[in-house]
Formats: C-alpha cells, sequence, structure tokens
C-alpha cells in the first residue's frame, strides 16, 4: 500500500548509521521479516526514485500526540552513502515521507525445532532484528553472527541481546569482537542438522553464507540488496541470475518482488 | 457545470482520457493493480514484446541521475507465447484498451510478432518499437535511418488490421525526417519521444556504471526536449501524436497536449509513484474543470506562438 508517514524519530547509532522510526497504518503489523518499504525522500526531483530499506522494526507504541492510544510504527536502519540517505539523516520528528509497502517476499521462518541462525554483515543486520524478534516470540533459539570492517559497523547488538539472542561479533580490524571475517566465526559454529541460516549483508560476504550452508547441507535464505528504480516488479532494474539462468534460457529473479528474501539455490552464485 | 470532455481517439483507438502508460514502465499492467484503478486511465501500453523470450542486459541496469534514470534492461521480455498465454487474459478483463509494444531483432520478426498479435481481440493496438537504445540488434537501427523505419512500418502494417502507432528516437538529427518518413509508410500514429542515450561514470573505479556502459535517459531532465521534439513533429506531420518524455504531473502532460500531442504516456513517473498515471488523469480533468474548458479536444496543438 502507499501512505504518507511521519517521522518519530531518527537517531545516529554510530557514525553514519542512523535508526529512523515513522508511523505507519495498523496493517503494516502483519509485514513479513525481510519485506521492505520504499520512502521517497523529497517531493523534489533529486533524487528522482525511491529508496528501498528492509524492516528493521515494526510494533505499536503509545502516541500521545495522536490522541488515539497505539500507533502502529515501521522502523529502519540506514547507513549515509549518498544523496538521498544524506537528506534522509536530515528528517527531524515530524517530517513527513511518502512510503510504499510492505514489499516483496519475507523470509520463511521454517520449522519451530531448528536452530536459527542469523548471519548480518553492516547495515544487513536491519531485516535480522525484525526476523529474531518473530522467531524469539515463537521461543525459537536464536543466535546471531555479526560482521564489519570495525566497531562502528556493529549496529544494535543490544538490542539483540536483550531478546534473549545469543550474539557473535567479528571486525575486520578487530575493534569489536572476534579479529576475522564473520563467514570464519559462523564455519565453526555449523552443524549438519537442526540449523537454518537466514543472512543479510553484502553479495561477497551472501555469497560465502550460501555456499558454506550448501556445502553443509544446511537450508539457508539471503537477502538481497539491488538498485531499484519501482519496487513492484516492473521496471526489471533488480534482477538477479537464478540458478539455472543462460543465455539460452533466461531465468532472471527481481530482487523486489521474487525477493529481496532467496532461497540460496534459487541463485547464480559464480 | 458539467465535467469535462476528457476523452480522445488515436487511430481509431478510443480511450477514457489522453492518458497511457509506457512501455517498459508498466509491466504487464498487474504490477499496479493494487496501487492504481486501472480503468482510470486512456490506455496501458506493455512491455517491448519480442518474438521469443528475451534475457535483457547485465546488472547493473539502472542508476539514477539528476532529475532522471538512465536504464539498459535490454527488452528483457517473456516472448510472445508467453504474453498470450500468461499476461494477455489478465489484461483483457481490465476494460481500458491494450496496446502492445513491440520490436524484432531482424525485419521479419517485427512483422511475424505483429501478425501474432493480429487475430487477439484483447489487443486494441500495436505500438513499434523503432527506438531502443539498449539493445544491438532491432531497436534503434530501424529509428535512426529513415529507410530502414520505412521497411518496418510497411511491414507491420501488412501484419496487423490493427492500429500501428511508431514510437521514435530523439537520437536522430533530425526527429521531423523520421517521422514524416514513418507516416509515409502507413503509420497510423506516433508515439515521442523514447530514452535519449546517455552514460554515467564511477569515478573512483573508473568504471561505467551500466554493465551495458550507455543508457537510456529518462524522467524530468528530457521533458523539454520532449515537448520540443512533439511540437516539431506536431506542425509537420498530420498524424495524432503521442507525447512522451518526463511527465510527472498533469501540468506537464497538458503543455505536451498544447505542443500539439493528442495523448500522452507516463513512463519514469510509475516507478516512483505507481498510481502516477491515474493521479495525472485525473488532474488533467480538474484543471480543465478550474479552467472552465470543456473538451481536452479544444487544447490539442493550442500553443500560441
Amino acid at each position: 500500500m502507499q501512505f504518507k508517514s511521519m517521522v518519530v524519530s531518527n537517531v545516529e547509532l554510530s557514525p553514519g548509521y542512523f535508526r529512523m522510526r515513522m508511523t505507519a497504518p495498523h496493517d503494516m503489523l502483519s509485514a513479513e521479516p525481510g519485506q521492505f518499504l520504499m520512502l521517497k525522500v523529497t517531493d523534489a526531483i533529486d533524487p528522482l526514485l525511491r529508496r528501498p530499506f528492509g524492516f528493521f522494526d515494526v510494533g505499536t507504541f503509545s502516541a500521545e500526540y495522536a490522541g488515539c492510544g497505539t500507533q502502529c510504527y515501521a522502523e529502519i536502519l540506514y547507513k549515509v552513502v549518498g544523496k538521498g540517505t544524506r537528506m534522509l539523516s536530515a528528517l527531524h520528528h515530524g517530517d513527513l515521507l511518502d512510503l510504499l509497502a510492505p514489499l516483496g517476499k519475507g523470509f520463511a521462518m521454517g520449522d519451530p525445532g531448528e536452530e536459527k541462525i542469523l548471519v548480518g554483515g553492516g547495515v544487513g543486520l536491519a531485516p535480522l532484528y525484525y526476523l529474531a524478534k518473530e522467531l524469539v516470540a515463537r521461543g525459537d533459539k536464536v543466535r546471531l553472527f555479526a560482521g564489519g570492517r570495525n566497531r562502528d559497523d556493529i549496529l544494535c547488538i543490544t538490542e539483540f541481546e536483550r531478546l534473549g539472542v545469543e550474539t557473535y561479533v567479528s571486525t575486520d580490524d578487530g575493534t569489536l569482537g572476534e579479529s576475522g571475517l564473520v563467514t570464519r566465526v559462523l564455519e565453526r559454529h555449523l552443524a549438519k542438522t537442526g540449523m537454518r541460516i537466514f543472512a543479510c549483508g553484502p553479495t561477497p560476504m551472501l555469497k560465502a553464507v550460501a555456499l558454506m550452508a550448501q556445502s553443509h547441507g544446511v537450508p539457508c535464505q539471503v537477502s538481497m540488496e539491488a538498485y531499484m528504480a519501482c519496487g513492484v516488479g516492473a521496471c526489471l532494474g533488480c534482477v538477479m541470475k537464478g540458478a539455472n539462468h543462460s543465455e539460452e534460457t533466461p531465468d532472471y529473479r527481481c530482487v523486489c518482488k521474487d525477493g529481496p528474501v532467496f532461497d540460496s539455490f534459487e541463485l547464480q552464485w559464480s | 457545470m458539467q465535467r469535462p470532455d476528457m476523452s480522445v481517439e488515436v487511430a481509431g483507438i478510443k480511450m477514457r482520457n489522453p492518458v497511457m502508460t509506457a512501455s517498459g514502465t508498466f509491466g504487464y499492467g498487474a504490477e499496479f493493480g493494487d496501487y492504481m484503478n486501472l480503468e482510470s486511465i486512456g490506455a496501458m501500453i506493455t512491455k517491448g514484446l519480442s518474438l521469443r523470450p528475451k534475457a535483457g542486459n547485465a546488472t547493473p541496469r539502472i542508476v539514477e541521475t539528476p532529475g532522471g534514470m538512465l536504464n539498459a534492461i535490454g527488452l528483457q521480455n517473456v516472448g510472445v507465447d508467453a504474453f498470450i498465454a500468461q499476461k494477455l487474459p489478465f489484461l483483457s478483463k481490465v476494460s481500458t484498451p491494450v496496446i502492445v509494444n513491440l520490436y524484432g531483432n531482424t525485419l521479419e520478426e517485427y512483422g511475424e510478432v505483429a501478425s501474432r498479435l493480429d487475430s487477439l481481440p484483447g489487443v486494441a493496438g500495436i505500438e513499434v518499437n523503432i527506438s531502443c537504445p539498449n539493445v544491438k540488434q532491432g531497436g534503434i537501427v530501424f529509428g535512426t535511418d529513415p529507410l530502414a523505419a520505412q521497411q518496418v512500418v510497411r511491414l507491420v502494417k501488412r501484419s496487423t488490421s490493427k492500429p500501428v502507432i511508431v514510437k521514435l528516437s530523439p537520437n536522430v538529427t533530425d526527429v521531423v525526417l523520421m517521422a514524416k518518413a514513418c507516416a509515409d509508410a502507413g503509420a497510423d500514429a506516433l508515439s515521442l519521444i523514447n530514452t535519449l542515450t546517455g552514460m554515467a561514470i564511477d569515478l573512483d573505479r573508473r568504471r561505467p556504471v551500466l554493465a551495458n556502459v550507455t543508457g537510456g535517459l529518462s524522467g524530468p531532465a528530457i521533458k523539454p526536449v520532449a515537448l520540443r521534439m512533439v511540437w516539431q513533429v506536431a506542425k509537420s506531420v498530420q498524424l495524432p501524436i503521442i507525447g512522451i518524455g518526463g511527465i510527472m504531473t498533469a501540468r506537464d502532460a497538458l503543455e505536451f497536449i498544447l505542443a500539439g500531442a493528442t495523448a500522452v504516456q507516463v513512463g519514469t513517473a510509475s516507478f516512483l509513484d505507481p498510481s502516477a498515471a491515474q493521479t495525472i488523469a485525473q488532474g488533467m480533468e480538474q484543471y480543465l474543470a478550474d479552467h472552465g474548458i470543456d473538451s481536452i479536444a479544444s487544447l490539442i496543438g493550442a500553443l500560441e506562438v
């Protein structure tokens, strides 16, 4: 659906990383973890296109100003990388945004008995928090492997721990947690059975996680990111190659509509 | 006061208002059904269709530029058989005319796709794409050479009894020359403009941003160029013109009508606002009502120079 949303808060968590809360219609409570929203930062024509963000959290809070009991909110976690996100970071409580949400296909939560392994790289942690919240609410055991270049890239770990998620942190430079790539830490903890992986982060990380999961026989879903214009499957700008793609038998998947969450074996990683 | 009469007719296709959706920006219609009333607009033009399914270009395929975007999708589409089997049934249920944009990798393919669509009652007309800048074969090859364009138009006209709209490229020295060539070859209407060829460079990586290196520029950035071309062509050719290029608002659309367009196509605007075509159609009617104008037809070519 398309709706106007008000910025409730927009806080810088660590240099360049922001967490923004926006009002949303109550229908948004049924958004699946892994689905995303697209927002227009400005009514002007530069930047022209909407920006996609996974749901970091969806819930309700009591909104005194609204004079109406509880208000639904959606939260995003974002990194300032260009003009659009820079403008977004300058918004304040009360500013209005135009939103399209919920979009795309979210995570399949799997069987309750399985241990849930979340793997996030940098701002890729964003959709994993909402996922963790839903998994914990079902009573699942959840572990999070969070990686980044340095300590500033490791976000909201306390929030995950507050949910009861066991966390493993690693940074490339060792400024927080273990030194090295998140996949190295992950590999030590992978069992062959009873696990399910959910990953979001830079594509090289997702590739490494997907291949590792496949070699261990662990089911794995990845949440992909891509340039996109429309978010509804029309522009075909955000496509990725499906596992069986070839020039003769094209198999492109839209990140916006067929994803952003894919089973790792659905995509071509070479 | 009565509601203004917004209806127009292009090459025999009767439309409730002049707002159409531009090919390649509206998928196969169904993608937008959740966001707008598909029966609130004049016509829907579907994604460029070829004889066989087409994979399209490598990624990245799109990049935003100031006031616009570059795309090099490469005409990815399901092919004519899948279109008829999977996409057309939904479109046929909507009471809005469906115009199929098509292209060929060879001259013969243009004719073949057109003839495959000829007997289908759900197809109101054909838009011939001779202007895609992003594929090596087909598309632009026919759109920059008047004689090649005439060959395509004549063949398509022979292959179908449906109205034939020819979509022109702005990437030519003289768009009027191309327009006249297509008119002489029997086109029933002209739509313009397709995207302007452009390029974006990633300075730090020293690489082009798009995998295809170049792409087609669309969005508000190209509107002045489009207006100028529509105005030039409308003055010189007797065919109905469909204006395209950076239309974001009802006022933009009305400017094209004044310049001589009978109808308009909304393209990139649908990407940032999936209900843009409907909003623009409503806004045009409101403008007429506010200004005491009783029919859109009275504004066509009403520019005072």
